[in-house]
């Protein structure tokens, strides 16, 4: 059968295609050029010295031997940089510390030298003396009564015209941050609910682990503007904050992103190093180079939110959620970062990924002498899924109710408006929910591993679900949550697509070409991206909370079809036609109805480029997402779409050695619509995974504010040979808003896994753990009763 | 300062002759003196195989050898890989199985995925895992890397 007039048309379309990524060649060549590979003439090596006490007053720094080092250029203590000001999502963190140290990772002196060698020594040389002070490195005892206080006073620093201004007010408590959040009356549910459960969960440290260590260059031209190569994820905030921080213009500051060796949410902060390669590039007059060794890598970049989690749930007699309370501490470390507000995205998985009546949500960050958590892939939704995923389990068993039907029965449907103001436009979460189980058999795994609990046989199965609800629209934090494309057209038809999006490996370089293809209907290599460089691009928001499809695709496409507008309106009336007569596929201009061409898109630009007229065909855009902020009471519809997913885990535990393998992930998603097959799948994956190592092997140990397993042999990532079967399927859900229907999917598959994981151990042995990761030590102790589960503490209200 | 030694090897087949301190690293040498930047840091301690290259056709972990080591010896990096007729099959292979997402581990992998490949060119996906258990990545969850490599070894028309 010949095509329809409508399948030729589309034949050509991009759209949920495998498009391979435009940086993959290169970088499967040793070819692309990260910010390690880059080397500035006449750059010096910087190296920072860290304390070797977790808390302390500092006495004394003697640099003088530190400063004969041949090669040394510049050896710098705060006291060197009196006009520095504080970094941190508070303000409450000196680049260099001056006379209080709070965590191992605290910075004291740096050098920069003629190579890494000098300054290495150099920092050797340096001599520091401390008074020890009372630490607290467990965030309940430092709500305590009578806990050591780490920003006891108020922090001040010389203002612009020289007289000190307190920069952080003094902090009583150890309370960093507060959020209390609720909707309906939980008094009321409890007194409806014919079973409630109550449980406290442990979500522990672990850091990002980008494969590139973190880095930066730093040059000041002879005007005093300064260029920044620099791996962050959100340029043009980041423009404004070390503005603020040098007291110059935003607009003298220049902000290159070279490829990036990872991201996942680690670079959207300021972390000291930065500025104190900026303060030696300032004083040397040179460029400076700064680059991390992994072990620093692990001391001294963030973690993940831990967070101490008590939850109350309760249901009624027909399965129905009557309410859910939840009461967090944070242990937000020494100095506040993005891990502080990660109650912004659980409170959304506690109130609205199920429909709950009556909810109350409450978390403290406190300040402790570890290391300090930051934002990461999901952002507080792993550790909220992992609590409600239980007890979802819990009520259903406790009611004997099936699993699935308990899930079902409480699963938010499209066009719903939750009580904290989340709209969801498009939905495909019950699709998940059965997609996945009718997949992986769920149903009928659950009930048949029980049977096996008693069998006498020492490996048993199990299988678990989870589900999570995530922005996949944007996330209005900021003033503006948009971005700013530029297009143009040359003369052969080639289009240079300049964005404000950055790629950060996750490929959005490849899908923003590919939506403007699918616009002007020319193929994927004929686009070249240019997205990292502040002087060059529209301002964005920053790579985050899974908007770069969303936000930086609908800016791309709102660019592509003002450039397809204007060709199509000086074409028509030369073509006797209307402009929407005509559309642009294959390289040409054609007419809508039967695809005949009409002209190739190069020969027109020439001929418009080159006419008495003399045109070129350049377009901007700027998309504002439909979202808006939250309210003081945390209500509000914060984003144009919400993503959604099922996992199911299914596991196999060694009761005897209290190894747990993960066999499979069943997974579905609501992504709206796939755009780029390999990309997504891609995400997905490494998603899966790296929500594997978090539930499995990943622990990043802190003992007394010191991390013991700072290297790759001791912090258990997963490996090649761990991997697990992985079955996914998409729901297109189509969103009314999205790119082509799509929605943000970044951080989605990464967020249920652990939950899943700890639902399949009790599937398989009726032990259940409520504190990751489920090493083997720990699961054979929980096997045998001998665990400590998680407590909380008595004197923490 | 420390003493400089003097050696030879040939790099991607070209010889080439430095003068190395003693305790300089492979990697270093490579990256600091030579330009091969597609051999990676991602550890210094052996545990990741970001800095994976071939000596004398094994893989190592350039950041656990000596510079002085490489003397005499038939030194392969990214770089020469890339420019060989099965290099090529690979990275086409990496490319459009979406095996690259960062892209940093890339390079070690696929040193490692030739010398597996070298070894047993029947490698099964089983035996491929286990020859990339040194090459830690964190965005791709392997899984695309082994298609990738699989495909490189028994080459099929289409991908799609
Ligand atoms: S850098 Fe050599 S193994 Fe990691
Ligand atoms: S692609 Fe990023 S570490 Fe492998």
């Amino acid at each position: 059968m010949a095509p329809t007039p409508r399948e030729e048309a589309f034949a050509d379309s991009l759209i949920g295609r495998r498009v391979p990524k435009l940086d993959a060649p290169d970088k499967a060549s040793g070819r692309t050029r990260y910010l390690h590979d880059i080397n500035v003439p006449g750059q010096l090596h910087a190296k920072i010295l860290r304390a070797t006490e977790v808390h302390a007053r500092i006495v004394s720094i003697d640099v003088e031997a530190a400063r004969r080092v041949p090669g040394v250029h510049a050896v710098i203590t705060a006291a060197d940089v009196p006009w520095q000001r504080p970094i941190g999502i508070t303000k409450d963190h000196m680049p260099l510390k001056a006379d209080i140290v709070r965590s191992r990772r605290d910075e004291i002196a740096a050098v920069a030298a003629d190579t890494v060698q000098a300054a290495q020594e150099a920092l050797r040389l340096i001599r520091v003396a401390y008074e020890p002070l009372p630490i607290v490195t467990n965030s309940a005892q430092a709500l305590g009564p009578g806990a050591p206080l780490l920003h006891g006073e108020d922090l001040r620093v010389p203002g612009r015209n020289g007289a000190l201004e307190v920069v952080h007010k003094a902090c009583s408590d150890n309370v960093s941050m507060a959020y209390e959040y609720g909707h309906g009356d939980v008094s009321q549910g409890e007194r409806e609910s014919v079973v409630v459960v109550e449980d406290v969960f442990w979500l522990h440290y672990v850091t990002h682990c980008c494969m590139g260590v973190s880095g930066v260059i730093a040059e000041f031209d002879a005007s005093g503007s300064l260029l920044l190569y620099s791996n962050t994820q959100v340029p043009f905030l980041h423009k404004r904050e070390f503005a603020e921080l040098l007291g110059i213009d935003p607009g003298r500051i220049r902000i290159i992103q070279p490829p990036i060796g990872g991201g996942f949410g680690s670079k959207l902060d300021i972390y000291p190093f930065e500025p104190i390669a900026i303060f030696l590039a300032k004083i040397t007059r040179r460029p400076v180079k700064l680059l991390f060794t992994r072990e620093e890598e692990f001391i001294a970049s963030p973690t993940r939110q831990p967070v101490l989690l008590k939850l109350r749930s309760g249901c009624d007699r027909e399965g129905r959620l009557t309410f859910r309370a939840v009461d967090t501490i944070h242990d937000n470390g020494a100095y506040t970062s993005w891990g502080a507000t990660t109650p912004f995205v659980m409170m959304q998985t506690i109130s609205s990924l199920y429909r709950v009546p009556h909810c109350h949500y409450r978390t403290r960050a406190v300040y402790t002498n570890n290391p300090y958590a930051g934002s990461f892939r999901g952002y507080g939704n792993l550790q909220a899924t992992f609590a409600v995923e239980a007890h979802m389990d819990k009520l259903a068993d406790a009611l004997g109710m099936d699993a699935l039907e308990f899930r079902l029965l409480n699963a938010q449907d499209p066009g719903e408006s939750t009580p904290q103001g989340m709209h969801f436009r498009s939905c495909g979460f019950k699709e998940c929910l059965g997609t996945a189980a009718e997949r992986s058999d769920y149903a009928a795994k659950r009930r048949r591993n029980l049977e096996h609990w008693n069998d006498g046989n020492p490996v048993k199965r199990g299988i678990g679900m989870a589900s999570m609800l995530h922005v996949g629209g944007g996330a209005k934090m900021y003033p503006s949550d948009g971005c700013g494309t530029i297009i143009k057209l040359d003369d052969f038809a080639k289009v240079t697509l300049i964005t404000g999006a950055s790629e950060i490996g996750q490929g959005s370089e490849t899908v923003l070409a590919l939506l403007v293809c699918e616009e002007l209907g020319l193929p994927i290599d004929s686009v070249t991206v240019v997205n990292n460089d502040t002087a060059i691009t529209p301002w964005d928001v920053g790579v985050h909370a899974s908007r770069t499809t969303f936000i930086g695709g609908n800016s791309a496409i709102g660019a592509a079809r003002k450039a397809k507008r204007k060709i199509l309106e000086i074409a028509a009336p030369k073509a006797g036609r209307t402009p929407d007569d005509l559309d642009l596929r294959g390289g040409h201009i054609v007419l809508r109805a039967t695809g005949e061409r009409i002209q190739e898109i190069g020969k027109f630009l020439r001929s418009l480029h080159f006419s008495e007229k003399a045109e070129l065909v350049m377009t901007t855009y700027y998309y504002e997402p439909p979202s808006v902020h939250l309210d003081r009471n945390y209500k509000g519809n914060v984003s144009a779409a919400y993503a959604w997913a099922t996992q199911v885990a299914e596991v196999e535990v060694d009761t005897d050695t209290g190894i747990v393998r993960l066999l499979k992930i069943t997974a579905a998603h609501d992504v709206g619509r796939v755009l780029n097959r390999l990309g997504i799948e891609g995400q997905i994956e490494g998603g899966i995974v790296m929500g594997q190592g978090y539930a499995l092997s990943e622990d990043l140990l802190v003992e007394d504010g010191v991390i013991r397993n700072p290297n790759f042999r001791d912090y258990k990532l997963v490996t090649a040979p761990e991997i697990p079967e992985m079955d996914v399927s998409f729901i297109e859900t189509m969103d009314g808003e999205g790119p082509q229907g799509a929605k943000g999917v970044g951080e989605a598959p990464a967020i249920c896994i652990a939950a899943a994981v700890a639902n399949a151990i009790y599937n398989a042995t009726g032990t259940r753990i409520y504190a990751l990761p489920f090493t083997p030590e720990k699961v054979y102790r929980a096997l045998r009763g001998s665990n400590m589960p998680p407590k909380w503490p008595a004197d923490a209200a | 300062m420390s003493a400089l030694i003097e050696i030879e090897f040939r790099l991607n087949g070209i010889s080439r002759r430095v003068s190395v301190p003693l305790q300089m690293s492979a990697l270093e040498m490579l990256r600091d003196m030579m330009g091969q930047h597609g051999t990676k840091y991602g550890c210094g301690e052996g545990e990741c195989g970001a800095c994976t290259i071939s000596v004398d056709h094994r893989t190592v972990n350039s950041c656990l050898k000596f510079a002085v080591d490489c003397d005499g010896r038939d030194i392969q990096t990214i770089e020469g890989l890339a420019a060989t007729p099965f290099g090529e099959t690979l990275n086409r292979a990496m490319v459009e199985h979406g095996a690259v997402q960062c892209g940093f581990c890339t390079p070690g992998i696929m040193m490692q995925a030739q010398q597996v490949l070298t070894d047993n060119p029947d490698a099964s996906r089983a035996q491929i895992q286990r020859g990339l258990e040194g090459n830690l990545c964190r965005c791709t969850g392997y899984r695309k890397i082994l298609d990738a490599i699989e495909a490189a070894a028994h080459p099929s028309p289409a991908v799609d």
